[in-house]
């Protein structure tokens, strides 16, 4: 069984459906491209997976835990919150928060979460304490205040290191005290893809990440982007950019209306489309493509 | 003469205060709670609150006061509030109204991306609120905020129509003895009050002028 398997995922907005059944499946390191025409599903899917939106019908598996099934009820839907932190997501407008700085931004869920952590082990530690008998419980009390205060000691050390070297992974380590509207779009989006890094998902998706931004910043995205692949981080990529899905991913999947037109590597999705819509939408990407060169 | 004047007219605007202050404390969180109920998914309560706020809103707030404080008397046979309290009560819910709808307003102007965020980091309601959006809010509010509360200031004169001895009636009894001036003494406190005002919020504006969104 691969790393994560998606099965007929399918999700309707009122009347409209759509995705129509996508069943696709990522091994572990791998990155998966997905491409299509715009309206196609493919935000839609991520939203999914993120579980931003809740699909109608399928199921998700990963790691060979099954993660997600349609119609289990609220109950299912309520422990979803945790279940995210398996994905993260990289929007195409960044949704960087403005009133933090750089650094802020990247640090905040992981202090959030380990705050939730720490108080978890502080309510332990007092269940404990009202257990005791009372000739010990004032030794206890030291003891426990010592191991809490070394135990946030080390979380804050934890963060700040990761932080630190997330920071340096997106090339602003500079940048670290700036506040996002600071920041170019293309550096906002670096520090976007930090951020999502910084809880350490099992797959990261990204949703057009440079599609807002000017082209002459989509370089500096696509390769950080491109540096993540070299480490064994799992992927998920919506994009326009051709050349750059030829050259990261390792799976092709073309969506369009709803449904997996075609699949398969690289070389056989753009080589040697066997699917008539994928061949007229790579042309047409690819008409665009010089088109914007020429303009 | 001046000085017997300067302080009656302190006395009066001892009572201003007073009603302008009890009104910020008891306005602002009822505002907040009532923005809620009418962002609120439940329909019913939704409703119940936007056709109140439409009321409160809709109607002079000269009218409210007179409502609450002749109200429970000629309706029910009950006694009289104290009059001051009659006022506070009548400003409170007109108020917490009008800032339940600025609330709202900058509530519903932080975009769905931010909340999405939160939830894709796994946070829960209450950090996505706390942490990411409120302060967002604040920022948005506080011209609207500003605007709402030095009205505030001079709408505490509407009080004299239940004899309530704020500022603007102790002048207005001087005058109809028969000395004028002491009316337009009063603009001297409105104005130092309003103008102490603008200088708090510009100062909290610019406090938030860090970031932008
Ligand atoms: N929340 C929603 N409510 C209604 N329709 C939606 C919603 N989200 C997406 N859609 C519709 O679903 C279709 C696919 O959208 P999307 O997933 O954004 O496609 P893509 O990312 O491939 O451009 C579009 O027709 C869009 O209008
Ligand atoms: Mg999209």
């Amino acid at each position: 069984m691969a790393f994560l398997e998606v099965k007929n995922y399918r999700k309707r907005f009122g009347d409209t459906e759509v995705l129509k059944g996508i069943s696709f499946s990522l091994e572990k390191g791998e990155v998966l491209a997905v491409i299509g025409s715009s309206g196609g599903g493919k935000t839609t899917l991520l939203r999914c997976l993120n579980f931003l939106e809740i699909p109608d019908e399928g199921t998700l598996t990963l790691g060979g835990e099954v993660l997600f099934e349609a119609g289990q009820g609220k109950a299912a839907l309520a422990r979803l919150r945790k279940k995210r932190l398996h994905f993260g997501l990289v929007f195409q407008q960044f949704n960087l928060f403005p009133q933090y700085t750089v650094y802020k931004n990247i640090l905040l869920a992981q202090a959030l979460l380990a705050k939730e952590a720490f108080q978890r082990k502080k309510k332990d530690f007092a269940a404990v304490l009202k257990a005791a008998p009372p000739s010990e419980r004032k030794k206890l009390k030291g003891e426990q205040r010592k191991i809490l205060s070394e135990i946030r000691a080390n979380q804050k050390q934890r963060m700040e290191e990761r932080t630190e070297r997330l920071l340096v992974r997106v090339g602003l380590s500079e940048k670290r005290d700036a506040y996002p509207y600071q920041l170019s779009g293309g550096q906002q989006q670096r520090v976007a893809i930090a951020r999502a890094l910084a809880l350490s998902p099992d797959i990261l998706c990204f949703d057009e990440p440079t599609s807002a931004l000017d082209p002459e910043l989509t370089g500096e995205v696509l390769r950080v982007i491109k540096g993540l692949k070299s480490s064994d981080s799992t992927m998920i990529v919506v994009t326009h950019e051709m050349e750059f899905a030829k050259s990261v991913a390792d799976h092709v999947i073309f969506i369009a209306d709803g449904v997996i037109e075609e699949e398969g590597t690289p070389e056989e999705v753009f080589g040697s489309p066997r699917s008539e819509k994928t061949r007229a939408f790579l042309r047409s990407s690819e008409q665009n493509r010089l088109g914007g060169e020429d303009a | 003469m001046f000085w017997q004047v300067t302080l009656n007219l302190l006395e009066g605007f001892g009572v201003t205060c007073l009603i302008f202050a009890a009104t910020l404390v008891c306005a602002l969180p009822l505002g907040l709670i009532l923005a809620f109920g009418s962002m609120s998914k439940f329909k019913p309560l939704k409703a119940v609150v936007k056709v109140f706020v439409w009321i409160i809103r809709g109607t002079p707030l000269m009218l409210q006061i007179l409502v609450i404080y002749y109200g429970p008397a000629l309706l029910f046979g009950w006694g009289f509030l104290d009059r001051v309290v009659a006022v506070i009560v009548a400003f409170v819910i007109n108020y917490a109204c009008y800032f339940s709808e600025i609330y709202r307003g900058g509530i519903e102007s932080i975009s769905k991306g931010q909340y999405e965020a939160g939830q894709v980091l796994g946070m829960t309601k209450s950090q996505i609120f706390f942490k990411v959006v409120l302060l967002q809010v604040v920022k948005r509010i506080v011209p609207p905020m500003s605007n709402e509360v030095i009205t505030l200031v001079k709408d505490t004169s509407l009080a004299r129509i239940i004899v309530v001895e704020e500022i603007l009636k102790v002048a207005y009894d001087y005058t109809i003895r028969g000395l004028i001036w002491p009316l337009f003494y009063t603009a001297v406190y409105y104005l130092i009050f309003v103008g102490v005002l603008t200088l708090l919020f510009g100062f909290i504006e610019k406090k938030l002028n860090y970031f932008r969104v």
